[in-house]
């Protein structure tokens, strides 16, 4: 069977696609069950996107949930160590509340994940799928790069800690200069540290050009690291042609809880908020007593209704109106005809009533006549 | 596409929105039909790339967050009760008042009660309180926040304090200070990558003017 790609909705229409892709660079479909123990998001709670969660009572009492996240479900059970690299993708629907909407919605995710040895070439093919998958969504793109390490480490390296360090990257996270500037004279940080972090704050520019401009700010050991690692992918990418469209934005912060090394967040024009969403988690799988690292990202593709910009103007193209009296073999030949030429027909007896058309016929002893055409 | 892009700028009504407009205006960014008297919701300049809408002070946020505005200009008490998801991308040092816990003139705080709170924020009252490990009991109120404490239905408020004329005419008074409001330029996270070169230009004009003025 060949499904005719115009017929299907942005968000269907990106699920069959991602999933070719991701399996084109050979990662394996993994699918998890619907429910989960209620445990295991209990513990791990500020990983989810909200901390919601629907939960009822099995048959033997266990509290389970219904799951909102996927990539929890999934290490749960591989990377103890990265003897092994499992390389996987995921198309799953997820329960939770989303920002602003009152109660739970069922959510459509597609996402993937690496885990095991994780080096330069993992990460860079990583983005590099993240940026193919925004591609397939849309023509018009951007992908954001940060590193947790980078903005942890001139934290550290100026010596901002604990409760300071949170509400400063509070700061970061909106953009808010004016405020980093009052923080930073409020504790008598010096000028050179304060136009360093006001730097990295404000700085949004292709990843060449970032990189090239914050090369002077880089200090410390977790710094530089994290510098190496941004310049190693910047080299991969840029030999790959796919450097284009990728930006710098170290405001977009990630729970350092869970996020370790680089962070990226994706968005296409049309919708106001990031449709993807990603980075390398090993201080998760820390967490969970894993050994392996571990880096992936997940596309909510609830979002993409919002692309089908206009709703359809007509549901079909051809109404075909015939009465009880007419030959029903004919009426049936004469609409199989045109549905062969590629036209979408209704057939219809009688009332044409709340129905958008494109042309409408009658169909007649002497053949179809045209009684009404919109276009 | 039409070659330029768009901006949309979300002002709020009333004086704060006027006055940031007479910044825009000075910064570059005029709209010569805002000022004509008409029942006109929308103001296009075509030629400059922007088009500006006025709503209710507190929807700004709304519209930014949501990217139907691309930028805004909203209040700092705004933005702290509804910590929206966007960038704050200069303090325009207008608008300046306080956000205060005030009283009446002879009320005595007692800690070992439950303190009565009439508020038109009341995210920012519990988060203070919060910090002070008080509890409170919130009421939440639209408007005449001053009249809750004269007629007992609260002990404190917690409002906005310009010069605190409406409050010492009324017997209250103003105790402690929250947090120093001014109004903000605000932009739409994505609209802040896809139109960069235009939101970064708008800014840096605007706190120019701001600077100079």
């Amino acid at each position: 069977m060949s499904v005719s790609f115009t017929a299907l909705k942005n968000d269907e229409r990106a699920v069959f696609s991602l999933r070719e892709l991701y399996s084109r660079y050979g990662y394996v479909r993994h699918k998890v069950s619907k429910f989960e123990e209620y445990d295991l998001y209990a513990r791990n709670k500020s990983f989810l996107i909200s901390e919601n969660i629907l939960t009822f009572t099995d048959t033997d009492g266990r509290l389970m949930a219904l799951k909102p996240d996927v990539t929890l479900s999934i290490i749960k059970n591989i990377g103890n160590d990265d003897s092994q690299t499992h390389k996987l993708y995921y198309n799953e629907n997820v329960y939770r509340t989303s920002a602003g909407a009152d109660g739970f919605r069922e959510i459509m995710q597609t996402g993937l994940e690496c885990v095991g040895k994780i080096d330069l070439c993992a990460t860079c093919e990583v983005i590099l799928l993240a940026k193919k998958s925004l591609e397939i969504i849309s023509e018009n793109t951007i992908l954001d790069i940060s590193h947790m390490g980078f903005v942890a480490g001139l934290m550290e390296n100026i010596g901002i800690e604990g409760a300071d360090a949170d509400s400063l990257l509070g700061f970061i996270e909106h953009k808010n200069v004016s405020a980093i500037k009052a923080f930073c004279s409020e504790r008598a940080i010096s000028e050179a540290d304060t136009r360093a972090i006001c730097d990295i704050t404000a700085l949004y520019a292709p990843i060449g050009d970032a990189l090239e401009a914050v090369r002077d700010i880089v200090r410390g050991k977790k710094m530089k690291a994290a510098y190496d690692e941004l310049c190693g992918i910047y080299g991969v990418l840029s030999e790959c042609g796919s450097a284009d469209g990728i930006y710098v934005d170290f405001s977009t912060v990630n729970d350092m809880n869970y996020y370790n090394g680089v962070t990226f967040k994706g968005f296409v024009r049309g919708i106001p908020d990031g449709i993807l969403s990603g980075g390398s988690y090993d201080s998760l799988m820390k967490k969970m007593g894993k050994r392996a690292g571990a880096i992936g990202f997940a596309v909510y593709l609830d979002m993409l209704e919002r692309l089908d910009s206009e709703s359809e103007k007509y549901d079909v193209d051809t109404v075909l109106l015939y009465d009880s009296g007419s030959d029903m073999a004919q009426v049936a030949r004469a609409a199989e005809r045109m549905r062969a030429e590629g036209r979408s027909v209704r057939c219809e007896l009688g009332s044409t009533d709340g129905i958008r058309y494109r042309q409408l016929l009658k169909f007649s002893e002497g053949g179809v006549s045209v009684l009404e055409t919109n276009d | 596409m039409s070659l330029k892009q768009m901006i949309n700028i979300a002002l709020p009504k009333g004086r704060l929105g006027e006055k940031a407009y007479r910044v825009f205006e000075a910064a570059g960014y005029e709209c010569p039909s805002i000022r004509e008297e008409n029942r006109k919701l929308i103001f296009e300049n075509e030629e400059k790339g922007i088009r500006y809408f006025w709503v209710k002070p507190s929807d700004v946020v709304i519209y930014v967050e949501r990217g139907a505005a691309d930028i805004g200009i909203a209040g700092k008490d705004i933005i702290l009760e509804y910590s929206p998801d966007i960038y704050e991308l200069a303090d325009l040092g207008m608008g300046k008042c306080r956000m205060a816990v005030a009283c009446k003139r002879d009320f005595c705080d007692n800690r070992d009660r439950t303190l009565r709170v009439a508020t038109k924020f009341p995210n920012i009252a519990k988060k203070y309180y919060n910090s002070q490990s008080r509890e409170i009991d919130i009421i939440k109120l639209n408007g005449s926040i001053e009249l809750a404490p004269i007629l007992g239905l609260s002990d404190v408020i917690v409002d906005i304090v310009e010069t605190g004329k409406t409050l010492y005419e009324n017997n209250l008074e103003p105790r402690e200070t929250i947090v120093d409001i001014s109004a903000r330029l605000v932009a739409n996270k994505v609209s802040y990558k896809f139109k960069n070169a235009e939101i970064t230009a708008m800014c840096e004009k605007i706190s120019e003017q701001i600077k100079n003025s």
